[in-house]
């Protein structure tokens, strides 16, 4: 029998490695796995390479991971919020690595990982700062039917934590309005995806006409109780 | 010289989204960026129907809940809360960024530090030492959007313009901008230079050349 439902968020991290690359879903304070970052702080793995839109909020989930001091490089689009000061520390004290990606860039080096694509060319970013490696050399470009393009690489995870809504024993998935955002593609391009959700329902209840990400790209899924997003990433009007 | 008070006034920030609001054609799909673009949706004129998409996977995105009905689970490109209007759709971001890439977005505007006579646009970093660099979708839809549409204010404080001719911050895309809305006037960016498009009342084609330093063909 396929059972994906873990009993515990402990269960299902266990097997993070050290040094491992993390997919972390959310857009924002939306879809951030708020319970599974958490377990991750518990379970211990360090040397970590996250993956995320944002760079976190506030002092919870994703700041409170690189606060605990196991993120080595931060791979992401869009990480100066008004409440990003843990992020802004670290990276001001040289203690952090990032990886600033355009945001579609993101997705899409996300996505052909998941997809099985060895790299591809995208017209995002060309001739930007953003069109560099690492080391400052130019990613390499090409001209297509007239258009620049830039080569980029699919970002591969070891392990992906998101959060969904509701999901079955065969781990198929549904999200809630604008939380999806990562989610559905971060599935599909981890070794292991670990997914929460608020309702863990029979077989057949979910209508196969509106499952988002099918089980096949899940491992385990976990139980969490509902607590309503809180607001962050901007500055509230006065 | 003599210093002559001007006889124009500037657009305020309303009537400068107003009249890049008069410019989005009925049907139109589009993303409006972070800050000074999202006022753009208060001023759609009566009876055209726009689709206005959110990076983050919402495509018909309506205006901000009453006060106590806000859901973090519906938020915009700038995290705050929003509402979903009837038809409306929620996506990925791998689908909302093919989106942009693919040619499906009629139009975006976007805030801008500077942008050139040819189009090229920076509005995503001022390059200063120690700054917390950060993107977005600024890149994507600069590039992706089938018009890209700037809304800025035509000079900086200390008074220079930011139309230039040739961005000395770093590049958000090349030669992407269609037309930049000022509070002094609107252009057309193209292959050959600014073109005008209107002034405020009381300025002059010769001043508003004189303010921004570069060549501009008439209207």
């Amino acid at each position: 029998m396929i059972n994906k439902i873990a009993a515990s968020v402990a269960d299902a991290l266990a097997d993070v490695k050290d040094g491992a690359t993390v997919l972390i879903g959310g857009f924002g304070t939306a879809g951030i796995p708020n319970e599974l970052i958490d377990g991750l702080i518990e379970q211990g793995a360090k040397d970590l390479t996250v993956v995320n839109n944002n760079a976190g909020n506030a002092e919870v989930g994703l700041a409170a991971l690189l606060k605990a001091g196991r993120v080595r490089k931060i791979i992401c689009s869009f990480p100066r919020q008004a409440d990003s000061q843990v992020f802004d520390g670290l990276y001001r004290s040289g203690k952090l690595e990032l990886e600033l990606v355009p945001q579609g860039n993101l997705a899409e080096r996300i996505r052909a990982a998941g997809a099985g694509i060895g790299a591809f060319f995208c017209p995002t970013g060309y001739g930007t700062e953003l069109a560099l490696n690492a080391d400052g050399s130019a990613k390499e470009t090409r001209e297509i039917n007239g258009r620049q393009y830039v080569l980029e690489m699919p970002i591969h995870g070891d392990v992906a934590l998101i959060k969904a809504e509701r999901g079955d024993r065969w781990g198929n998935l549904t999200y809630r309005m604008a939380a999806r955002n990562f989610g559905p593609v971060m599935a599909t391009a981890a070794k292991k995806t670990v997914a929460t959700v608020h309702e863990i329902v029979e077989l057949g209840t979910l209508d196969p006409e509106t499952i988002v990400t099918p089980g096949i790209f899940v491992q385990h899924i976990v139980k969490i109780d509902r607590i309503a997003t809180q607001a962050g990433g901007f500055k509230k009007a006065a | 010289m003599t210093m002559t008070t001007p006889t124009y006034q500037r657009r305020s920030k309303d009537q400068l989204a107003a009249r890049v609001a008069q410019d989005i054609f009925d049907g139109a799909v589009v993303n409006l960026g972070i800050g000074q673009p999202t006022l753009v949706a208060n001023h759609l004129p009566a009876g055209r129907e726009v689709i206005l998409q959110s990076e983050n996977g919402i495509l018909g995105m309506g205006p901000a809940p009453a006060e106590g009905q806000e859901d973090y689970d519906l938020i915009n490109a700038g995290k705050q809360p929003v509402t979903l209007l009837k038809g409306g759709a929620f996506f990925h971001h791998a689908d909302s960024f093919a989106m942009m890439r693919g040619g499906h977005l009629d139009i975006c505007v976007l805030g801008a530090f500077q942008v050139s006579a040819t189009g090229d646009l920076a509005n995503w970093s001022t390059g200063e030492p120690g700054a917390i660099p950060a993107v977005g979708g600024a890149m994507d839809l600069a590039i992706g959007a089938r018009q890209t549409w700037v809304m800025m204010d035509l000079l900086t404080k200390q008074g220079a313009s930011k139309l230039v001719k040739q961005c000395t911050y770093p590049l958000t895309g090349i030669g992407c901008v269609k037309r930049v809305y000022s509070d002094l006037a609107t252009l057309e960016c193209t292959p050959q230079g600014l073109k005008l498009i209107d002034t405020v009342d009381g300025l002059t084609h010769a001043e508003l050349e004189k303010l921004v330093g570069l060549p501009i063909t008439a209207a």
